[in-house]
């Protein structure tokens, strides 16, 4: 193809963006926006996967039968967007396979958030209502992203994700009711999640490198910064419902832009765990390559079995 | 009759509690997306139906206990589930032995249950049995892939396959209570179900290439209490948070 069509192809295609039309698997598109959506949507899928380790971690423990019973259906959802988010991106050109290797070699990141131990059960209320709130407020506008099957992914996950945050905050509002234990537990919970959960809508405009680009393809809507507040301002009020207290001491209503004041974010912090030195990342990548390892064989099996079926099949046609 | 019918019901429960919370140890931690997901799957059906028995079994004790209470304040002597299940996650071979191994005792048992006079409880076994025809189809699929797929696969299902076959015979044992239930109806006489679970699993076996364990020797203790020691740390886990916080709603 030659320059000029290539250039013809492109506005064409920044055309039909610009008038909401979703780009399918089998459309032409430019390299660039094949590699962004396989970058953006893997490292989605990836969250979803690792995601599933702080909270598998209290499934054993769980307190009653009935938060057993939600947080198993919980973590399991989040499996279940793992598999749609790898299929869809598989459209794209790439294999599950591939994709886990880049994860297990560290080229392809995941959301930074799940290097942070869960040490207490607050914390299954405190990822569900912070995390989760914080991911919802990431994810909604990507209903309307330019990629087809990231779109149609992102409406059923977002579905649940709202349900998830539900879940979270009525197991903190729960604690935050109950025994000054449990109260203590929350709070305490919402202490060492707060300023990771506000790190999760990435770092600021100025900083930020992907931003310019994404907004145009509608894989980003509104900038970090706006996101953030956003965040803020839809849950500190929740907070002060159930009578816990967002660990920001500059935090503060602010009459005239309509939303709140907030503090200094460490941003060294974010860039350590970023980049691979949080309290869990190490332990966070030996669960995910262990059970990939250890799965070999049973792999290996299913596969054998496959053909052996398949030859057997054939035998009995000739 | 209500100890009896209460006690019964532990017995058939606590088989769900324990797989349910050996299935729930792997989240996260399967060999593929797709096991991981059904194995999850496995130990949140089993969860439910736990749910219903010990509500069943709440309220036939009308003494205020709770679901929880029946489910994570009993003491280890007291917990009634076969020994089988208890077995750990020593590997995918071993997890999906364990499973079915118990699933076709279970789909054998939930069919008759759903005879009994008790209208609860067979009303719980039909609600039941449609889960665990799938867990059953899930896990002999998986006795066959594993059986008949590459070497190791069949050594390794093989190894956990013999090592699991001690802890079957339990499962047509009776107790007091259970024999008990069976003459009013509301039981299973579970020792009219041994014949068809060997075929069955022989023939399962059988088409999965594995041998069929000659061993003899059997295990059993479960179901009056007397476990292997894994339990212990089973309940350990499984009780934390009722033990270390008691008397508070969650």
């Amino acid at each position: 193809m030659s320059e000029e069509q290539i250039r013809s192809l492109e506005k064409q295609f920044e055309e039909r963006i610009a008038r909401d039309e979703k780009i399918e698997p089998k459309d032409w598109m430019p390299e660039k926006y094949r590699k962004t959506h396989i970058r953006q949507m893997s490292q989605h899928a990836h969250s979803e996967i690792v995601g599933m380790l702080p909270e598998g971690n209290w499934i054993t423990r769980a307190p009653s039968l009935r938060r057993k019973v939600a947080l198993l259906a919980k973590v399991q959802d989040e499996a279940g967007h793992g598999l749609y988010l790898y299929s869809a991106t598989e459209t794209l050109g790439i294999s599950r396979d591939e994709m886990y290797e880049q994860l297990h070699t560290g080229k392809a990141k995941y959301s930074s958030i799940f290097n942070y131990p869960t040490i207490t059960w607050a914390d299954m209320g405190a990822i569900g209502w912070l995390v989760d709130g914080a991911a919802i407020i990431n994810q909604v506008p990507l209903c309307n992203t330019s990629y087809g099957p990231y779109a149609r992914a992102m409406i059923r996950v977002c579905k649940e994700e709202s349900f998830h945050q539900r879940q979270g905050f009525e197991i903190m509002m729960k604690l935050a009711n109950g025994t000054s234990e449990q109260k203590d537990m929350a709070q305490d919970a919402l202490n060492r999640w707060w300023w990771p959960s506000l790190m999760m809508l990435g770092p600021t405009d100025d900083v930020s490198v992907h931003t310019a680009q994404s907004m145009k393809w509608k894989l980003k809507r509104k900038s970090n910064d706006d996101l953030r507040q956003q965040f803020i301002d839809q849950t500190v009020p929740q907070a002060e419902l159930i009578g816990l207290t967002i660990p920001d001491p500059d935090l503060k209503w602010n009459e005239e832009r309509g939303s709140y004041d907030f503090g200094e974010i460490d941003w060294d912090e974010f860039w350590q765990v970023v980049k691979g030195h949080g309290p869990m990342n190490k332990e966070r990548m030996k669960a995910r390559v262990g059970a990939w390892e250890e799965g070999e064989w049973v792999r290996d099996a299913a596969m054998a079995h496959a053909e052996k079926k398949q030859t057997r099949k054939e035998k009995q046609a000739v | 009759m209500k100890d009896n019918l209460y006690n019964y019901l532990l017995g058939i429960a606590d088989n769900s509690l324990i797989l349910g919370q050996r299935m729930g140890e792997l989240c996260g931690h399967g060999p593929s997306l797709e096991t991981d997901i059904a194995c999850t799957n496995i130990s949140l059906d089993l969860f439910g139906q736990v749910r219903s028995y010990f509500q069943y079994a709440a309220k036939i004790a009308g003494d205020g206990r709770t679901e929880d209470d029946i489910a994570m304040l009993r003491k280890e002597r007291e917990y009634k589930n076969v020994l089988l299940v208890e077995q750990p996650n020593t590997n995918f071979a071993y997890t999906i032995g364990r499973q079915f191994l118990f699933d076709v005792y279970h789909l054998a048992f939930l069919s008759e249950l759903q005879k009994s006079k008790d209208l609860t409880l067979s009303a719980i076994a039909n609600k039941c049995i449609k889960e665990v025809s799938y867990h059953e189809r899930f896990s002999s699929d998986w006795v066959k892939r594993l059986g008949d797929g590459t070497e190791e696969s069949k050594g390794k299902m093989q190894e956990a396959i013999n090592d699991l076959w001690t802890y079957t015979d339990e499962l047509f044992h009776q107790t007091k209570v259970d024999k008990a239930m069976v003459i009013e109806g509301i039981g299973v006489d579970v020792t009219k179900l041994k014949e068809s679970y060997y075929r069955q699993v022989s023939e399962l076996l059988e088409e999965a290439t594995l041998q069929i364990p000659e061993s003899k020797y059997f295990q059993k203790g479960g179901k009056e209490g007397i476990h292997t020691e894994h339990l212990g740390y089973i309940l350990a886990e499984l009780q934390y948070m009722q033990r270390a916080y008691p008397n508070m709603e969650w």
